[in-house]
């Protein structure tokens, strides 16, 4: 495997975080994704230089970065603004509008898509929020971090 | 006709939920009742991911209730012979959870709950087609029905001339998903797919769902090896359901919408027709739909009824962005020129 | 278990025939077709029952002449005033046998004997006991109910001393709207469709944007693009006790359809040889089988053993 550039060695840890921070605090997660639990879907924010793997067993749920020349073996890829993608994981965007207004692309395996979008959207509250806490002494940077996302997309839809 | 608020009666807003957090949405966005599915072919919108569990259920029931809002449960399908087990398990459970009301189609199953729980409020559901007086009074007196759910093909007039004519209540849409079909009588999707609506609770299931897009943006949309429609790059997209695809036929030089455009229904500005038409509760479609929808669509129908029981002039915020293919249409309700 | 050889049946003409055309099909049925069982009436739109229910009676006469059963079919979707009182007028046809297509008719025929229609939704035992004990006395399966439910409706059917039918022949009706989509093809409503229904005998058929022919239309009914053949499979049906066949009517010549179906009922002719005549209709679409299988509608599968 070919060294990852520097900022995705960055990322990777980050990620790593958030997946074991899910599979911990939302175990209902993998019950509502049944054995699409088991597949592996690319999230390709596409203004970012890089995309996300994820693959959600339950036992050891792994969120990694991979450069976009460089996407692993997947099932189904969801790919859409940074922006709109957050928003939908964050709960304030709807996929099925998104989808309709052609800012969200899906290909591959549409049911474990499907599968995975409806157990994200049975989290209620922030999942990010639940991460955000999650970086110990950097949980604050976190939240900033993410307070900083919400009031740009609040700009960039008013 | 007079047009003071006095006239109307306060109708219930019946709202979706898809999941546990969609339903607390809901009623935190002012729902007055929920209605989910269980997680199996015994509701019409069996999906991946979707639905409630039993337990999930029972607690739904508990936070309803401690809200003051209600919760229903769409027994909706029809249970093939040799399956109908999973129907009753269905209605016990609803009996057993004090679930407010059951949402069934099939005589089969809406007979069994009469006979077994003769306490359990039966909804006619939209996917029974009762579309007559003669029709819902059928179902009124041999099966203890309270409310009918009409189906979304009736003109407003149309509306309150039935509501005159029928001895329980009359819930109808209002917002979301337009169905071309008469609910409950389409097997479109078995016939291209091999799953049934009717039967497994599934319209266009999602595993034979194909998308593809190619270099210069245009998207084709397939179910099961049918092409449903081709979008432009700038063209707003449709569900890839058979009732919404594009096709060509005999004396047509262009391919056209032949049942429907991709739209959603919105009868934002026939509430106050609704409400005097003597309509108990208003509905709004989309269990498929994240709880950001949710709380979209009910907040601003919230608003919109409580406006009118007010006095208020009804401004009700743009849901234009959460609508299939960005279009609306008051479907069938405006006019028979619909039709 | 003794199981008797099925029936065979006409379905009601699902299309807008000219009523002259109508109207000599059933004589030639009298005269030719050897089924047992003719159901008549509009089950789609009430816009088109006046040209026929004036032949009504000659139609009949000739049939029941003829040997035949006659049974009047309602109107399978009732909206407006016109689909209403038409229902009613069917119902309180004195002596007449009935088949119900939607509730409203129900309404008005529960308490004495009739039939439930392919278009009404009976899809179980409960729901046929539930109607069986109203009156019904015969069952005509929904299109999509595949085989092993059929089977299994076939055994609580007999307890309850009711009949099953199947349709085993013809496109299938696969969806009803409010909307007719005969008029939006000619840019028209339903209210000013001057009748364009009846250019299309057998449906008008709608291609994707392939190229691919998918579907027909019927008024304010959607079709299957090909045409249900079971003609395999009425050995297996009559052995799960379906009483009767039935033949949806088309424009091809159906009294030598109902002649094949005959003649494999009666063991006079060998599945292969009756499969290679129908073969040999030159319909305009091909045929399927697959909601029998359980399988998509529009596939053909092979024959069960």
């Amino acid at each position: 495997m070919r060294a990852l550039p520097i900022p995705l060695m960055l990322v990777q840890p980050i990620l790593a975080t958030i997946g074991s921070r899910v599979a911990s605090g939302r175990p209902e997660l993998f019950e509502r994704l049944g054995h699409h639990a088991q597949k592996c879907f690319v999230i390709d924010p596409i203004d970012l230089p890089f995309v996300l793997a994820l693959r959600p067993v339950p036992e050891a749920p792994k969120l990694t970065a991979h450069r976009r020349s460089d996407l692993p073996a997947h099932d189904a890829c969801i790919a859409g603004s940074f922006i709109n993608l957050f928003d939908m994981i964050d709960g304030a965007l709807d996929g099925d509008a998104l989808f309709f207004s052609r800012d969200l692309r899906i290909t591959g395996d549409i049911e474990a898509a499907v599968a995975l979008r409806n157990a994200l959207d049975d989290l209620d509250g922030s999942i990010f929020d639940d991460v955000g806490t999650a970086f110990g002494p950097f949980s604050k940077p976190a939240a900033l971090a993410i307070a900083g996302l919400r009031s740009l997309r609040g700009r960039s839809r008013s | 006709m007079t047009t003071t608020p006095s006239t109307f009666t306060r109708p219930e807003l019946i709202c979706p939920a898809g999941t546990p957090a969609g339903l607390r949405a809901a009623i935190e966005a002012g729902a007055d009742a929920v209605y989910c599915g269980l997680q199996n072919a015994t509701n019409a919108r069996n999906f991946p991911g979707l639905n409630f569990s039993v337990k999930e259920l029972t607690e739904a029931v508990a936070y309803a209730n401690a809200r003051n809002a209600k919760v229903l449960l769409a027994i909706n399908t029809f249970p093939p012979a040799g399956k109908f087990d999973l129907w009753k398990d269905a209605i016990d459970t609803a009996a057993r959870l004090g679930l407010h009301a059951v949402i069934v189609a099939d005589i089969g199953v809406a007979a069994y709950a009469a006979r077994t729980y003769p306490e359990l409020r039966v909804h006619l559901s939209v996917q029974a087609g009762a579309s007559s007086p003669e029709a819902i009074r059928y179902y009124c007196e041999e099966f203890g029905v309270k409310r009918v759910v009409l189906p979304r093909i009736l003109t407003v007039t149309e509306i309150a001339d039935i509501h005159r004519q029928i001895p329980c209540e009359i819930e109808t849409f209002i917002f979301g998903n337009i169905g071309m079909m008469a609910e409950g009588r389409c097997s479109l999707t078995n016939y291209i797919t091999g799953i049934s609506t009717n039967m497994d609770g599934v319209c266009s299931p999602a595993a034979d769902v194909r998308y593809e897009e190619t270099a210069d943006g245009t998207l084709t949309t397939r179910l099961g090896g049918v092409m449903i429609d081709r979008f432009g790059c700038n063209e707003s997209a449709g569900y890839p359901t058979i009732c919404k695809g594009r096709y060509t036929c005999a004396g047509k030089s262009e391919p056209y919408y032949a049942f429907e455009e991709p739209l959603t229904l919105n009868l934002s500005s026939l509430l106050p027709d609704l409400m005097r038409a003597g309509v108990t509760a208003l509905k709004i479609e989309g269990r498929q739909r994240s709880r950001a929808y949710v709380k979209a669509v009910v907040s601003a129908y919230r608003k919109a009824v409580d406006d009118i029981m007010a006095g208020r002039e009804v401004a009700l915020d743009s849901l234009i962005a959460l609508t299939e293919g960005s279009k609306e249409s008051q479907g069938a309700f405006r006019s028979k020129t619909w039709r | 278990m003794t199981t008797t050889t099925p029936s065979l049946t006409f379905g009601p003409v699902l299309f807008n025939w000219k009523p002259e055309a109508w109207r000599d099909f059933y004589f030639r049925v009298a005269d030719e077709a050897p089924v047992d069982t003719v159901y008549i009436g509009e089950t789609i739109c009430s816009k088109r029952a006046p040209f026929f229910v004036t032949l009504f009676d000659e139609v009949r006469d000739r049939l029941v002449a003829a040997g035949k059963t006659v049974v009047f079919s309602t109107l399978s979707e009732t909206v407006l005033k016109i689909d209403r009182n038409l229902v009613e007028s069917i119902c309180a046809m004195e002596g007449a046998e009935i088949e119900a297509n939607d509730a409203s008719a129900l309404y008005y025929l529960r308490g004495r004997p009739h039939r439930i229609g392919p278009l009404f939704n009976a899809y179980n035992e409960e729901t046929l006991r539930a109607l069986a004990a109203k009156g019904a006395h015969h069952v005509c399966a929904p299109v999509e109910l595949p085989g092993t439910s059929l089977a299994t409706l076939c055994a609580s059917a007999r307890e309850a001393n009711v009949t099953v039918e199947a349709q085993v022949f013809g496109r299938q009706g696969l969806a009803l709207s409010a909307r007719c989509y005969h008029a939006r093809a000619h840019g028209r409503t339903k209210d000013s469709c001057q009748f364009v229904c009846e250019n299309d005998a057998d449906g008008l058929d709608l291609t994707t944007l392939e190229g691919k022919p998918v579907l027909a239309i019927n008024g304010i009914q959607t079709m299957s693009y090909d045409y249900l053949n079971l003609i395999a499979e009425v050995p297996a049906l009559a052995a799960m006790g379906v009483s009767a066949l039935r033949l949806s009517p088309h424009s091809c010549d159906m009294v030598k359809v109902a002649k094949m179906f005959r003649g494999v009922l009666d063991g006079a002719i060998e599945v292969a040889e009756a499969s290679r005549t129908l073969d040999g209709l030159n319909l305009s679409a091909p045929y399927s089988n697959g909601f029998f299988h359980g399988k998509p509608g529009y596939s053909l599968q092979r024959a069960a053993d």
